[in-house]
């Protein structure tokens, strides 16, 4: 919040900062309901329902005070054990997915990220190629690490995995699959006598 | 003292199961085959040929080991080749994912004989710092490694002195690691 | 037909139409590590060009959910290997973000060095690389030549040539060492000359422009659609520059011009980085020049590691230090995604904190990736020599891409 300087007028009780210009023209355009707005450490997070996807990314790209030219980025989050909205330690939120576009304005410089909520078994949400065709790969992406499905995709494979491969490695129920190192109390010991230090270093047999 | 152990005589096998020739160090200096294979094993130590297999940052190094501060071609290596059956050593410079693996063993199985595999960096080594779902833990898993080189990535340096080892090893040479298992032996 | 990968690697089918489809890589002396490109071609023209990737997927960014922010800064170095200090600079920059915090004027000075360091560094494997690509085998020796400079300043900073993992939330590693300014001077002083030394060799060089003019357009509006960056973007007349737009680390108080091209080919491409590394070599005499002195680090012990001299006096210091160290800091829940201007372009870092010693999520927006995704666009109508030339001038590196 701004202080007032030393030669202004004596305070009034703060009005609330005017919006920021590209909220004020998604509520101009869709309302309070269908488009939900916060600022999360100074950055812009739009929230919009997958239904009215296609219209407001259309929107966010042709409107002429936001053309947001440039889909920085696709991806999503998977709230299985973590609920940002806080809530028990280790609990997730529900609805499970959260698919996230990074947006950014070349022309107006200004940015923007969107999400969008998906149930587990209902992950699917219109593909944005046909709006930024630099969506194709980052679609890609997200499909084969979280299993969120894109209507409309021309060729929803997989991208970074081998084509063959089972589950989603970026989803919370996805093990991390390390290989067990030597020495770690599981692995059986050995068991054998040891040797004198000055005995040590010579090469057995 | 001492653990017994059970001496296991290894046959190296071809493809097919067949035996390969047995062409080493033990058989008796003087006989007459045996200094034209030494003969051989020097040549072919002193002129290896890379293969270009760099995967991923260790990549880099390598070529900074073949670039003019480190020159690698002083050591033999004095031209990659791209194509495997051309090349007589694969330096696996890199991190192998799962997705790769199967063309590192292919490209192994192209190479002609007599071939040598080193295993720069951590990551071909043993998985390197990646001890995930992703990464092969160490392309031994996948064709048989003759120096691993450790490091992440490996100073050009650690490389010469991985690819030296190497020389020594196909010369048949051993070197002794300490001054006590020298007087062993 | 050119979906299905009906060819495997090292074999070429011929389809009902006459095309040839022939596999190029994922091993190639001349894909930039382990890119697949699956091509469709009609004589030696490609008709499609499609990129095969995950050669080198990592998982990193699993890895990084696993690890404290401590381990992972280890890790950012090893995405886009050839600007290790970009990226760890972006790590930083998300996590600073998230903590709400800035590191000193030092450290902030210093960050900007180093960056552009690693610039010039990246470009230099560049040239280097996409020259060795068209035959001009001498370029590549010079520029690793130069590049071993660059890398005996990163060793005499942090101790490591590459992986250097010496920009960290709160600051630097460690301090510079007394000789850092002399020997940047040093690089001041001989880089202009050997630039232009590269230059003579290769931009007036009628068989460098007639193998790379007019080779691979891409128009500004495709550009931006298909989400490049950097000086790929740039290439094409598009003015955006991270440093310029969204300035971090101080990049605004330092005067530099953002090359530009016109035509959107190879030949543009290759002026703009070119243009770049003398830009950068400007950024660093006017850094060097306010360098101040100060603390390298944030005071703040619970993100960053308290002085050696303050462990040998202070208790708190030293539990800070273990709990650092064993635990890892705890990082405020929130969300944040910065972005910085990599060598290839919009490198930023998504990341989610639950209030954890170890990130929810952190995702990598990887320049790589969406250049790369552009190359079955530009790649239509090219011969197959001059694919070659393509993927050198995008500068792919591979780590990026499949992270």
């Amino acid at each position: 919040m701004t202080q007032p300087g030393p030669g202004a007028p004596p305070a009034e009780p703060e009005a609330p900062p005017p919006p920021h210009p590209i909220v004020a023209r998604l509520r101009e355009r869709f309302g309070e309901e269908a488009i939900e707005i916060e600022e999360i450490n100074g950055q812009l997070v739009a929230r919009v329902g997958r239904e009215r996807l296609i219209e407001v990314a259309t929107f966010l790209r042709d409107d002429s005070a936001l053309r947001f030219d440039h889909l920085a980025d696709v991806t999503a989050v998977d709230y299985l054990i973590y609920n940002p909205a806080g809530g028990p330690p280790g609990e997730g939120r529900l609805p499970r997915f959260d698919v996230v576009y990074h947006l950014y304005s070349i022309a107006l410089n200004h940015r923007l990220r969107l999400k969008v909520a998906l149930d587990e078994d209902d992950a699917n949400v219109p593909s944005l190629t046909g709006i930024w065709p630099s969506a194709n790969w980052g679609e890609r992406e997200t499909y084969d690490m979280y299993g969120v499905t894109f209507a409309g995709h021309p060729n929803l494979t997989r991208i970074l995995t081998p084509d063959d491969w089972q589950g989603h490695p970026l989803r919370k129920d996805y093990p991390l699959i390390e290989e067990e190192i030597e020495f770690t109390e599981t692995l059986p010991r050995l068991n054998l006598p040891l040797r004198p230090v000055h005995e040590r270093s010579k090469v057995d047999g | 003292m001492g653990v017994k152990r059970e001496e296991v005589a290894l046959r190296p096998v071809d493809a097919r199961g067949e035996a390969l020739p047995h062409v080493g160090p033990e058989a008796k200096s003087g006989a007459p085959g045996v200094v034209l294979t030494k003969l051989a094993d020097w040549g072919r130590s002193q002129s290896l040929w890379p293969m270009t297999f760099g995967l991923a940052c260790c990549a880099i190094e390598m070529m900074a080991t073949s670039a003019s501060r480190f020159d690698l071609a002083r050591f033999g290596a004095e031209v990659y080749r791209a194509s495997p059956r051309q090349a007589d050593l694969m330096i696996v410079s890199g991190r192998v994912s799962q997705k790769m693996a199967p063309v590192v063993r292919q490209l192994y199985d192209q190479m002609p004989e007599p071939k040598w595999v080193i295993a720069m960096g951590d990551c071909a080594s043993c998985g390197g710092i990646f001890n995930n779902y992703a990464i092969v833990q160490g392309v031994d898993k996948i064709v048989p490694v003759d120096v691993y080189v450790p490091g992440c990535p490996p100073r050009p340096e650690a490389l010469i002195h991985g690819i030296i080892k190497l020389q020594e090893k196909i010369q048949g040479q051993r070197r002794p690691t300490s001054a006590a298992s020298a007087e062993a032996s | 037909m050119a979906d299905t990968v009906a060819a495997r690697p090292g074999t070429t089918l011929v389809e009902e139409d006459g095309k040839l489809l022939l596999n190029m890589g994922p091993q190639h002396p001349a894909t930039h590590g382990v890119l697949r490109l699956v091509l469709e071609l009609d004589g030696e023209i490609v008709v499609s060009c499609r990129p095969v990737i995950g050669y080198v997927h990592t998982g990193i960014e699993k890895t990084y959910e696993n690890k404290t922010y401590h381990q992972d800064v280890t890790m950012t170095d090893r995405m886009d290997y050839l600007c290790p200090l970009s990226n760890n600079l972006a790590f930083a920059l998300c996590v600073e973000k998230l903590f709400g915090i800035e590191a000193p004027p030092r450290a902030q000075v210093a960050r900007v060095i180093l960056a552009e360091l690693t610039r010039l560094n990246s470009h230099l494997v560049w040239l280097g690389t996409q020259a060795l690509d068209l035959g001009a085998i001498s370029v590549f020796l010079y520029c690793f030549r130069e590049r071993e400079m660059l890398l005996d300043i990163f060793e005499l900073c942090s101790g490591q040539r590459m992986m250097t993992s010496y920009i960290r939330p709160g600051g630097l590693y460690y301090d510079l060492p007394d000789d850092f300014a002399e020997k940047v001077e040093e690089i001041l002083r001989v880089f202009p000359p050997r630039i232009d030394e590269y230059e003579d060799l290769l931009t007036n060089n009628e068989l460098w422009r007639d193998r790379t003019i007019g080779i691979g357009k891409i128009g500004p509006a495709d550009a931006i659609a298909w989400g490049l960056s950097g000086p790929s973007l740039r290439a094409s007349g598009v003015n955006w520059d991270v440093r310029k737009s969204e300035p971090y680390s101080g990049y605004e108080k330092y005067e530099f011009d953002v090359p530009l091209g016109t035509n959107g080919d190879v030949y543009d491409r290759y002026m703009c980085r070119m243009r770049e590394m003398r830009q950068s070599l400007r950024i660093i005499r006017q850094a060097l020049d306010v360098l101040p002195g100060g603390d390298f680090v944030v005071h703040d012990h619970k993100i960053a590691f308290p002085s050696r001299t303050e462990l040998a006096t202070s208790m708190e210091a030293l539990i800070h230090h273990f709990k650092i160290a064993t635990e890892g800091y705890r990082v405020p829940a929130g969300e944040a995604f910065v972005p910085v201007e990599s060598p290839r372009g919009e490198m930023g870092f998504y990341i989610v904190s639950d209030g954890s010693g170890k990130p929810y999520k952190a995702h990598v927006r990887a320049p790589s990736f969406y250049n790369l995704a552009a190359i079955s666009k530009m790649a239509e109508g090219l011969y197959v020599a001059d694919l070659v030339a393509l993927i050198g001038s995008l500068d792919p590196v591979l780590g990026d891409v499949d992270r």
